[in-house]
């Protein structure tokens, strides 16, 4: 819908380069030319916004390690206390939380493998290869992500259980293991990226289609199958609609764990907020590491799409 | 004969390649990798079916996934949605017509979601939106460390509704909660979040806030850094002060952007799910014991998977569905009349 075709990303950051040159010095990734130094107010306002961003998620972390009556006084405990690793053992023990994690990790880490793998595949062929009704096919595509997935939930579930596959992981991953945005995000990335005398040449060599996907077409995206592999990691970790009905607690994945915790009959407070920490704690590392490439994917993701 | 010539006519460049700029080219130009004319013929053939079959196979796996799991579910939900389909009797499905919908449009319980739908979408698309573009032109300025600024923005992304919500439940508790405490600094009576209407639609729609915030203004800043400079520059030369270029210049910039992020955020909106049934522990499903927060997506969850009312959820999936599309056509009628001013 804000399809704005923009310079490529390699003219970006050349000019990028020269208003960082004339400015501080540094390499920075900014289209606009003239760029307004901020003042001490942005900083202030930043920091406060910043500190509600990760509030929070800190708070968690006091919650965690304090006790049920505790967390009921007033005022409320501002740092920590001593019970953070109890608490985490019961959380991990009372909703099998280890069980979970190995399901999340099995389940994210096959949807994330299949999105980049289809994704770039048909990414490629929309982009650079030439075919029947190549317009209308990708339109199609772009079409399906306003389709919104209860529409297919009471069917699935209704087929998942005939085919006695309920609980198992296989239902959670088939009907999420390609994407609509995945397969625009990488041919609007291979439109650019991928020069067509490149995939020429090969062909003059005789390379099979195959051949060309595996020595041309896979080298050239790798930086857009890494971000488009966080983005996917992120999405399916935290998928919640779908794994809710489809697993029950002998075989969930870490939302629907964190699901029957919060929806328990005995709630204990400081419990709950342990296996909120531990299930976000993997995402949470993720970020730390790659934190850059994901605000590069989604903030390029958003211009092209 | 067609086949052959096409295969002479591909050897060529190769062969016209100085021998030895390429390992390919250096042997065929020794003959060896040269295939001999009749198996030539079958490999070109091969070569050219390759080149037709291929981006078909390529975009296959998306339209073979998404036909089984999104295309085919979509139309059994409408036929499941004129039957009678209870969860704990599958086998007998009964023609039941129009009475899922009939039924659902004289449920009060059906008019509540809606309602409930409708304004915690408001509360929590219009500000979050806004405070994401003031956000985006924050990160916009020259800023130290500005990776680690948007990062620690779109921290909250990274966080799951189930652990989100759970921390909120607790921040929002009536008693010992954080946030009432902190309200009673500034002479505020303590609110109940979780059994008054407006404050639990108020506390469902902060989480929302909280999660997407910043993965907006990701997207406004990458649109606003699109801006051409030189029409900053102009504006500055006609004497617009910095406000006035935030008016006149990067708001109607962002106009594309902005109908995007409010096209994407009401499909969220309409499918809100996850927040209120956690917000709401034991009587999740039911969006608290009064319905306060009971959305269309919670709705559904609850006729169909606590009830066990299988066809009139898919009635509810479908009427979802018809929302989502007059919502879409709205916002496509307001694109139109929007491009026709400008």
């Amino acid at each position: 819908m804000t399809t704005r075709e923009l310079t490529p990303p390699q003219a970006q950051a050349s000019a990028a380069e020269k208003v960082g040159r004339t400015g501080s010095g540094r390499r920075r990734l900014m289209g606009a030319g003239k760029q307004l130094h901020a003042g001490p107010l942005t900083y202030v306002v930043l920091s406060v916004l910043a500190f509600i961003s990760v509030a929070p998620l800190l708070w968690t972390v006091v919650a965690a390690s304090r006790t049920n009556q505790r967390l009921a006084e007033t005022p409320p405990p501002l740092w920590v206390g001593g019970n953070l690793f109890k608490n985490l053992e019961t959380a991990w023990t009372e909703v099998s939380l280890g069980t979970a994690m190995l399901n999340s990790v099995i389940v994210a880490g096959t949807i994330t493998v299949g999105t980049v793998l289809f994704s770039t595949l048909a990414g490629f062929a929309f982009a650079k290869l030439r075919f029947k009704f190549s317009n209308v096919l990708l339109l199609l595509t772009i079409g399906t992500m306003m389709i919104p997935p209860q529409l297919a939930i009471v069917p699935l579930y209704l087929w998942m259980s005939e085919l006695g596959w309920s609980n198992q992981l296989q239902t959670v991953i088939l009907p999420t293991v390609v994407s609509a945005f995945g397969t625009f995000f990488m041919r609007q990335y291979l439109v650019q990226a991928l020069p067509s005398e490149l995939i020429e040449a090969a062909r003059v060599d005789g390379a099979s289609s195959l051949r060309v996907v595996w020595h041309v077409v896979f080298p050239a995206a790798r930086p857009a199958m890494a971000v488009l592999g966080l983005l996917t990691f992120v999405m399916a970790w935290n998928d919640f609609l779908w794994p809710i009905i489809a697993l029950n607690q002998q075989n969930p994945t870490v939302q629907v764990a964190l699901n029957s915790l919060g929806t328990g009959y005995i709630p204990d407070q400081s419990v709950i907020m342990a296996g909120a920490l531990l299930g976000t704690l993997p995402l949470l590392i993720a970020f730390l590491l790659f934190g850059k490439q994901i605000v590069g994917g989604i903030m390029q993701g958003a211009i092209k799409g | 004969m067609t086949s052959s010539k096409q295969a002479l006519a591909r050897s060529a460049p190769s062969a016209d390649a100085a021998p030895g700029s390429q390992p390919g080219a250096a042997r065929r130009a020794h003959g060896r990798g040269t295939p001999p004319p009749g198996p030539g013929s079958w490999r070109s053939r091969l070569y050219r079916w390759d080149m037709k079959a291929s981006p078909y196979a390529f975009i296959a796996p998306f339209f073979i996934f998404f036909g089984a799991f999104g295309l085919v579910p979509l139309l059994y939900t409408a036929w499941y949605s004129l039957h009678n389909v209870q969860l704990n009797n599958l086998d007998q499905q009964t023609w039941v017509g129009l009475d899922n919908y009939q039924n659902l449009l004289s449920s009060d319980f059906f008019w509540n979601a809606l309602q409930n739908t409708f304004t915690i979408g408001l509360i929590s698309t219009v500000p979050q939106l806004m405070m994401a573009i003031g956000i985006a032109h924050l990160l916009n300025y020259k800023l130290r460390g500005s990776t680690i600024w948007r990062v620690v923005m779109l921290t909250p992304y990274a966080t799951s509704v189930a652990a989100a919500t759970l921390v909120f439940v607790l921040l929002y508790s009536w008693d010992g909660g954080m946030i009432n405490w902190l309200l009673h600094f500034v002479g505020v009576d303590p609110i109940n979040w979780r059994e008054s209407t407006w404050g639990s639609q108020f506390a469902v729609s902060s989480i929302v806030i909280w999660r997407w915030t910043g993965y907006n203004a990701l997207i406004y800043l990458a649109a606003m850094q699109a801006i051409p400079a030189d029409l900053y520059e102009s504006a500055s030369l006609d004497g617009a002060g910095r406000w006035q270029q935030f008016r006149h210049v990067t708001i109607p910039m962002l106009r594309p952007t902005i109908l995007f992020t409010v096209v994407v955020s009401t499909i969220g909106a309409t499918q809100l799910f996850g927040e209120p049934l956690l917000f709401g522990g034991v009587s999740g499903s039911k969006g608290g014991s009064g319905h306060d927060y009971q959305t269309l997506g919670l709705y559904m969850y609850d006729q169909g998977w606590i009830i066990g009312n299988l066809g009139k959820a898919s009635a509810i999936a479908w009427t979802m569905f018809l929302i989502l599309l007059i919502v879409a056509a709205i916002n496509l009628l307001i694109t139109r009349r929007l491009r026709k001013s400008q």
